[in-house]
């Protein structure tokens, strides 16, 4: 098995799999519980809490548990929005979110909230100067993609952090579930507000994440009922998924530490072999993006069958976000960077994590050309 | 980044004459210890400073450390040149050029403590000030309000030139003015109150009164957790005593009105650490005591509980209002472990109406009452539980292969 669809998830490290099965059976007890049972589990629900900080270089307290992406992003959005309209109700964000973020902007705007999409260059990266042009006295957050789920595209997040520093009332939300484990994000040094992490992108469990969430920022909260995760989503915690995401945090950190080269070394390669093949135009920016995610379009193929043709021998691709990919169609991100129609409809996304490696990426690139070659004929 | 070494300055320690030499040798020790999570840093001490070379480290989470540590008044982020004025006055201007973003006005303050470099301390302010102001545009002198000091310090090790200064914790190393037995109750106050011993340069060790199954392993907990905390300011490690408290608890519960419970509860507490105090060659009582607070510190209670021992007790934040302590608490990061919701022995023995105003002489007829005192004692001082608390170390490592 070749599998190029780390963007979607990741297969969990076995280390992960072995804590939350330990974790399952040992520390069961509810953590909010006062018996002894219940408190071995907030030691322990602690200590993750303490270690995820630690490697995130930020403070405990400032370390909220979410179920994933999407909750990270929909609380923090929305948590903004609602908890400070009373300051403004304009909005920042760009045109090319993940669905999680572009969606809430689209219901705040049904609640009576203003949002600026930023446009993008066909790098994918928005322009400072747009951002500093769409600031307003009454804006209140601006919230942006690190590294774009389907191109791989960086955002400058620094220089939008700095140009922020000259206004302080204005909160900023970094999406930074792709990037994680990938691409150096200092949250301190950024002057990041809010930052969401998911778990199985990083080799962890679906159904676990981390909202960074500075102190003294205040957000109202979407989910209330318990005083669990500082009052900010009440919820039992899910203790195991939360150990075994501080454990999938720290080995996938290590990892970047150590291979972060090979991850660049496999993408230029497949870059090279892509760009001999007659008919494959290369959407991510060779300059501006994630060592990663490489996402390339077929002239004349739609991508389905590709898939499906790879999948057949063990490659396993996607279209573009997975989120997504059902709905068909061209993808809203590439057509943002004006790449077209064709290109925008029969995009193929490969994404790389460590466990890959320049041997699998020389077999599949033989694959996929013979692949193609097999497809035309069909198709001709 | 230009910055290559950072200058560490002490603080009260140029005044302490004789002892000097020893207050600097605890100093650089702390420090020591205290970069060894930090690779390839070297350090130096010199007279009155200490010396860091960064060796290309980012500098912002070692300066933030050595923020933690007591006895250093400043931390300034140099550049070391040659003894060379045209080498100095470029460094200087890669210097000023990095401190200014956003400011207007600097000054130079020029030091020649190497007296053979043959442009003297004067000089220096003119030669390096004007070619700054050659180089620059926008930027003014300011002699008496400027927002970048540029420093320079002409040594024989070299030219420091440094415009970007961090505040130390300010107070006295630790280790140089002997040792407290701090009382930890689990609450706002007992830790800030461990803090400021600490500062001036007072070794701590913690003593928490423990009386399951009245107070969880959750209270118990939490004054590990806290003590972990203090470790950062301790240079290292905290001992924390656990006394057993429950019998003495049940006893005074059983024999002593209510009222006075309290003031006998705290005069029990103040003769075990007293008695620990002893057996760990401590001379002093620390704890959070407040004025006005809570019913055990007002002062007649104070003068009711204080006289079962003759120990010095410091009680450094006995004037504080409580808002200035939960300011030191937050800074110190302490005060999200103390809000944790669990009950103490403080709080689940208090009796409903406590006596503000207790007479020492009741207090004394009323403790009479428990023949055996000594005895209990002598036995929660037998079975006292200590950890040991290390910074940087997990105080539970049943949990690490887990994460």
């Amino acid at each position: 098995m070749i599998y190029l669809d780390n963007s979607a998830t990741t297969k969990p490290y076995k280390e992960v799999l072995d804590t939350f099965v330990t974790v399952s059976e040992k520390y069961f007890a509810n953590p909010s519980s006062l018996h002894s049972k219940g408190g071995e589990a907030e030691k322990l629900l602690g200590q993750a809490r303490k270690s995820i900080a630690q490697l995130l270089e930020v403070a405990p307290t400032e370390v909220v548990f979410t179920s994933g992406g999407t909750e990270g992003n929909n609380i923090a959005i929305k948590g903004i929005a609602f908890q400070h309209q009373n300051r403004g109700k304009h909005l920042i964000t760009s045109s090319v979110e993940h669905a999680s973020s572009h969606e809430s902007f689209q219901y705040l705007e049904s609640q009576g909230f203003e949002v600026t999409y930023l446009p993008v260059n066909h790098d994918g990266l928005i322009s400072l100067e747009d951002l500093e042009r769409s600031i307003r006295p009454d804006t209140i957050l601006v919230s942006l993609l690190h590294v774009n789920n389907e191109t791989g595209t960086i955002q400058p997040i620094q220089e939008i952090g700095k140009v922020l520093k000259e206004h302080p009332k204005i909160f900023f939300h970094v999406d930074n579930v792709q990037g994680v484990g990938k691409v150096d994000l200092p949250l301190k040094e950024w002057g990041i507000d809010l930052c969401t992490i998911s778990a199985h992108k990083i080799h962890g469990l679906k159904g676990n994440g981390i909202l960074f969430v500075k102190n003294g920022v205040s957000i109202s909260s979407l989910f209330t009922g318990g005083e669990q995760e500082l009052k900010k989503r009440a919820g039992t915690e899910n203790v195991a998924g939360i150990v075994a995401m501080a454990k999938a945090l720290r080995l996938i950190l290590q990892e970047m530490k150590e291979k972060k080269e090979n991850l660049s070394e496999i993408k230029q390669f497949i870059l090279e072999e892509l760009r001999t093949i007659d008919g494959i135009d290369i959407n991510t920016s060779v300059e501006y993006s994630a060592p990663h995610i490489i996402n390339f379009s077929v002239k004349g193929i739609k991508p389905e069958v590709l898939i499906h043709s790879l999948d057949k021998r063990d490659v396993y691709v996607s279209t573009r976000s997975a989120c997504s990919s059902k709905q068909g169609g061209a993808s809203r991100i590439l057509l943002e960077m004006g790449l077209g129609e064709n290109r925008a409809s029969t995009a193929i996304r490969l994404s790389t994590s460590y466990g890959n490696t320049l041997k699998e990426a020389e077999l599949s690139l033989k694959i996929l050309k013979e692949e193609l070659i097999n497809i035309k004929k069909v198709m001709r | 980044m230009i910055y290559d070494h950072l200058v560490v300055r002490y603080g009260e320690l140029s005044l302490k004459g004789k002892n000097r030499r020893h207050f600097e040798t605890q100093l650089f020790e702390t420090v020591k210890r205290k970069m060894r999570p930090f690779q390839d840093l070297n350090m130096a001490k010199h007279f009155d400073r200490i010396v860091i070379e960064l060796n290309g480290q980012p500098y912002e989470p070692i300066v933030k450390s050595l923020q933690d540590i007591f006895g250093i008044h400043s931390i300034s982020l140099a550049v070391r040149s040659e003894n060379d004025l045209e080498a100095i006055q470029k460094a200087a201007l890669i210097a000023l050029n990095e401190a200014m973003e956003g400011k207007k006005t600097f000054k130079v303050t020029g030091k020649r403590s190497l007296k053979s470099f043959p442009v003297n301390s004067m000089q220096l302010n003119q030669e390096v000030g004007g070619y700054l102001l050659r180089n620059t545009e926008g930027f003014t002198v300011d002699v008496h309000n400027p927002d970048v000091n540029v420093k320079v310090e002409v040594k024989d090790t070299g030219t420091y030139i440094s415009s970007k200064s961090f505040e130390g914790a300010g107070g006295l190393p630790i280790g140089v003015g002997g040792k407290a037995m701090l009382m930890l109750s689990g609450g706002i106050d007992s830790p800030v109150a461990g803090y400021l011993t600490m500062k001036r340069g007072v070794r701590i060790e913690g003593v928490h009164f423990h009386s399951p199954p009245f107070t969880s392993e959750r209270a118990k907990q939490k004054v590990v957790d806290l003590t972990q905390e203090l470790t950062r300011y301790s240079g290292g490690k905290i001992k924390l005593h656990v006394v057993p408290f429950t019998k003495i608890q049940q006893t005074i519960k059983d024999k002593i009105p209510s009222s006075y419970s309290m003031t006998i509860m705290r005069r029990v507490m103040l003769r075990i650490t007293e008695r620990l105090a002893e057996n760990n060659n401590a001379m002093a009582i620390a704890n959070g005591e407040n004025l006005g607070q809570v019913a055990s510190q007002t002062m007649h209670s104070m003068y009711a509980i204080n006289e079962v021992t003759n120990m010095p007790i410091l009680r450094p934040v006995i004037t504080m209002d409580k808002l200035e302590i939960m300011n030191i608490s937050h800074r110190i990061g302490t005060y999200d472990i103390s809000i944790r919701p669990y009950e103490d022995c403080c709080t689940i023995f208090l009796p409903s109406a406590p006596k503000t105003k207790p007479k020492r002489e009741k207090a004394i007829r009323f403790e009479k009452n428990i023949e055996n005192l000594e005895e209990l004692i002598e036995e929660a001082v037998n079975d006292v539980e200590t950890l040991i608390l290390e910074e940087g170390k997990s105080t539970d490592e049943t949990f690490d292969d887990l994460l």
